[in-house]
């Protein structure tokens, strides 16, 4: 399809390494969130679509927003700004949930805006800067590239919301201590 | 019989799908593309057609059928070439075939002169029938007359063969099987097969497992000696197996001494032998010699059978064999669920259409409103169609239920009569696969606690034997299975002697004959005397109501001391549908089961009572019911938050605990599709399910249970930290 792959069995091993290059390069959806920039691999996403009113589900951290429905599944919504501690999102008609599929789960996640789809080398990922101060737990997050002078922060979404799908909520400890109610 | 009938339609709808395999493949089938797996397949649906039909006494099928897998066992092995024509008659034998299908279904007669009509053509035009010209066919039939028909027919190099076989005694038991390798000559060509008979002793004295049979076969054949050596290949070795051949003019084999075993010698001597080695190929042998001796016959008594046989053969095969499938298909279960899904995407969406539709101006938009209308019928028709696709007779947990009764009778000693009534009513898979618990358990208890001993009952005044009545119907939308028994009823004061004993009910409390009678469903209640292997060991009836409420169905007792009781199970149709009440807590809107609630009502300020500061009673039903916020429980904004004000909903869990909960508003009555949460989330305390209203919005479905739990997690935990009107949960987290 590109011009380098349909070259690469005609000529040398110039176009080889090209192809070896192109091969390693994928694509990913960027995002903002406030003055942020998110990107997640293109792959993992299964539509984006615009913001429709949740239904709330109790007692769970802010930054589950709720559930919604997708064409008859029921897909919870986690809004991404809540996550990163800066509030919840305001939600306008403008904002966005990004569909993500990770594993057998399909799970949205509310932003402010997609910015854009990059194609981005593995080489060109740095790893994230260490961050030991507690403020976030680093290993959700996957990298970090730049686009255009944009800083872009590569989301791990199989990590993201890993926490919150194991029963490790307060919640289940106080169901495990009303099993003997006695 | 039932059970022989039911096979035989599996059998049908089994055949009926390989008929289609055998005509999907044959039509690929041409003289330059033969794909031996496309052979292969044909081969093994005409052979299991064949197979089935033999164990089912379809003799003339399976005559057919043998002549038509003979054939094909033929191009399998590369001995006959495909020839336009052949196809074109295999075709036809396919459709046949699938009317004696049809014939053999419906009892009624096969069109025998026209499967004889075609094996003759098949034959023909397999190339087995030019080998009749040989002698050793000529005392059989007018063979001479046969050969003239074919006129390739001649003296090319076929030769007759006479075989004498005479097996080891105990050839059975190596696993040979002596009908197989005749049958195997009789393929390579010609046979004349003739069976020696003088070693069979009387009846009485026939070992199953012995062979008393020696055969003496004249075959004509192109394949030469060695083709008959590796029939015998195996079992050459034991047995006696002389093959010389024999020019022309020997055919000195009496035809009427080889088929004597059939016609002559009495059939009990005669059956035991092939019965007992391979009893459903002991037909065949009995069906093949007409079917030879026709096919030999037919080129000459119907000389153009080929004209019309398009027209008779595939004309009355092909309704027929359209028939034959039309009773039922089989579908992959995913498949049916997706549909099932999806129709109930569409009752959400239409009805989310008749909701926008409400607002606009009436009159303006007749005809709109009009086919809307129909579509909301079609729609509710189209949902009652997809949800019986899944629906199944409960006969499959019924039937399990007679021996049940019989083995307790046994143990207990008691006389039990089990009558059943309405086993094909037909509920959705999941409610019967969930059924045999409950049911067995509820019959147990029958038996063993209702019913008296004979003496008892006789002393009562009493048949000496029980009757233990199962039925199942459908009553409005849902359905409802009854056990009742004419035992002694639910003694009541015992129970209620027990239960106060367990301490599940306070002493000296006082209790109407219908509460006494629900005591049994109590957790860890049973009254047998003493712990039975049947039924006591204090999971009992609890369990049972456990069951039946998870199922979204209820349980209701009646007993009459002395005349016995009857349990009444009511159970929706489906579990992919709830029936519940929708009801709104701020914004947010939930569904509440409708087997759970007992009523709704706004208490006048008089009414509420606080409790030790802790939490709010009411006075309901002439009990004390606390009450529960679910705006508190779950943390929900804006809500009303006021039981005086907003509406308290009167629930029961299965355990028969009472709460009220307070909410906003009680919308109405509404069947939804329950969704899971846990697919793409997980589960939640005190929510259920998941569903979608008309609007298109999520509802959480409430688990009652779960709700009664957080409340009194809540109560306690507002002892520690004395703020009863704070929203505690959701900053707590």
């Amino acid at each position: 399809m590109s011009p380098a792959t349909s070259l690469a069995p005609l000529s040398g091993h110039r176009t080889d390494a090209v192809v070896a290059t192109r091969i390693k390069e994928e694509q990913y959806v960027t995002f903002t969130v406030g003055e942020e920039e998110y990107g997640v691999n293109i792959l993992s996403v299964r539509e984006i679509r615009g913001w429709t009113l949740e239904s709330k589900l109790p007692n769970l951290p802010e930054y589950v927003r709720g559930v919604i429905n997708l064409r008859g599944v029921i897909i919870p919504i986690f809004d991404l700004r809540a996550r990163f501690g800066g509030g919840a999102t305001e939600v306008t008609k403008r904002h966005v949930v990004v569909v993500i599929q990770v594993g057998e789960r399909t799970r949205g996640i509310l932003v402010d805006a997609i910015s854009d789809i990059v194609a981005m080398a593995h080489d060109q990922i740095k790893p994230p800067p260490s961050m030991d101060t507690g403020m976030v737990d680093a290993h959700y997050l996957a990298g970090l590239f730049t686009a255009e002078d944009r800083m872009v922060t590569l989301l791990n979404v199989e990590r993201l919301f890993a926490s919150d799908m194991v029963a490790d909520e307060p919640l289940t400890a106080r169901a495990q201590i009303t099993a003997e109610p006695h | 019989m039932d059970e022989l009938s039911r096979f035989k339609e599996t059998y049908f709808d089994e055949s009926a799908e390989l008929i289609g395999v055998a005509e999907a493949g044959l039509l690929r089938l041409s003289p330059g593309n033969v794909d031996m797996d496309e052979v292969n397949a044909i081969f093994r649906a005409v052979h299991s057609i064949k197979g089935g039909g033999g164990a089912f006494g379809f003799t003339d099928l399976v005559h057919f059928a043998h002549e038509f897998e003979a054939v094909m066992d033929g191009v399998r092995a590369s001995r006959v070439a495909i020839t336009t024509e052949l196809v074109d008659v295999m075709i036809k034998a396919n459709d046949l075939l699938a009317r004696l299908l049809a014939c053999a279904r419906d009892a009624s007669p096969a069109p025998t002169d026209q499967s004889e009509a075609l094996i003759g053509q098949l034959r023909r035009a397999a190339g087995f029938e030019v080998t009749d010209a040989g002698p050793a066919a000529a005392p059989l039939q007018p063979a001479g007359a046969a050969s003239q028909g074919a006129p390739e027919a001649g003296d090319d190099g076929r030769q007759t063969f006479q075989i004498r076989f005479v097996p080891k005694d105990d050839l059975l038991t190596s696993g040979n099987e002596p009908i197989f390798m005749l049958r195997a000559l009789r393929h390579m060509g010609d046979a004349a097969i003739n069976v020696d008979l003088n070693h069979l002793p009387p009846l009485s004295a026939i070992e199953p497992e012995t062979i008393y049979l020696s055969w003496t076969v004249l075959l004509t054949t192109d394949e030469g000696g060695e083709g008959i050596n590796d029939v015998f290949e195996f079992v050459s070795d034991d047995s006696v197996v002389e093959i010389t051949e024999i020019k022309h003019a020997t055919g000195s084999v009496d035809p009427d001494g080889a088929w004597g075993l059939f016609d002559d010698e009495p059939e009990a001597e005669a059956a035991p032998v092939p019965a007992a080695a391979a009893p459903t190929s002991a037909p065949l042998v009995p069906a093949t010699t007409p079917a030879m001796a026709v096919a030999k016959a037919e080129p000459v008594r119907e000389p153009p059978p080929r004209p019309t046989g398009p027209t008779g053969g595939g004309g009355g095969g092909g309704p027929s064999a359209v028939n034959l499938g039309g009773h039922t298909i089989r579908v992959d279960l995913d498949k049916i669920d997706r549909l099932v899904n999806m129709v109930g995407e569409m009752v959400i969406t239409q009805a989310m259409i008749a909701e926008h539709v409400r607002d606009l101006p009436p009159g303006a938009f007749q005809e709109l409103l009009e086919g809307l209308e129909q579509l909301a019928q079609h729609t509710r028709e189209l949902r009652e169609s997809v949800m019986s696709i899944r629906a199944q007779p409960v006969n499959s947990v019924f039937a399990r239920m007679p021996r049940l009764a019989r083995e307790l009778a046994q143990e207990t000693g008691k006389d039990v009569v089990l009558v059943m009534s309405g086993e094909n009513t037909e509920v959705d898979k999941t409610v019967v696969e969930n059924l045999v618990d409950p049911l067995t358990h509820m019959i147990r208890n029958s038996i063993d606690h209702g019913l008296e001993t004979p003496n008892d009952r006789e002393a009562a005044g009493k048949p000496r034997t029980g009757t233990v009545h199962l039925s199942a119907q459908h009553r409005s939308g849902r359905i409802v299975i009854e056990v009742s028994d004419d035992g002694r009823g639910i003694n009541r004061p015992r129970v209620l002697q027990k239960a106060q004993e367990k301490g599940l009910i306070p002493a000296g409390a006082s209790l109407s004959d219908e509460e006494i009678d629900n005591l049994i469903f109590l957790p860890g209640f049973s009254t047998a005397d003493k712990v039975s292997n049947i039924s006591g060991r204090g999971v009992g009836m609890d369990v049972v109501r456990r069951n039946i409420t998870n199922l979204g169905g209820r349980i209701t007792v009646y007993s009459v001391p002395g005349e016995g009781s009857r349990f009444v199970l009511s159970l929706p149709l489906t579990l992919a549908v709830l029936d519940g009440m929708v009801i709104s807590v701020g914004e947010e809107r939930f569904v509440l089961p409708l087997t759970n609630i007992v009523e709704s009502l706004r208490p006048k300020p008089a009414d509420l009572h606080g409790l030790v500061n802790q939490c709010d009673v009411i006075m309901a039903r002439g009990e004390y019911v606390r009450l529960v916020y679910l705006n508190h429980l779950f943390g929900i904004p804006k809500a009303i938050g006021d039981a005086t004000k907003g509406l308290v909903v009167l629930v029961e869990t299965e355990d028969g605990g009472r709460l009220g909960l307070v909410v906003d508003e009680v919308l109405g009555q509404q069947q939804v599709v329950i969704k899971s949460l846990e697919a793409n989330y997980r589960r939640l305390d005190g929510v259920a399910a998941a569903t979608i209203l008309g609007d298109g919005r999520v509802a959480l479905i409430l688990d009652v249970a779960g709700l009664q739990e957080m409340s009194r997690q809540s109560s306690s935990a507002s002892i520690r930290q004395p703020a009863p009107d704070a929203v505690p949960l959701l900053e707590a987290v």
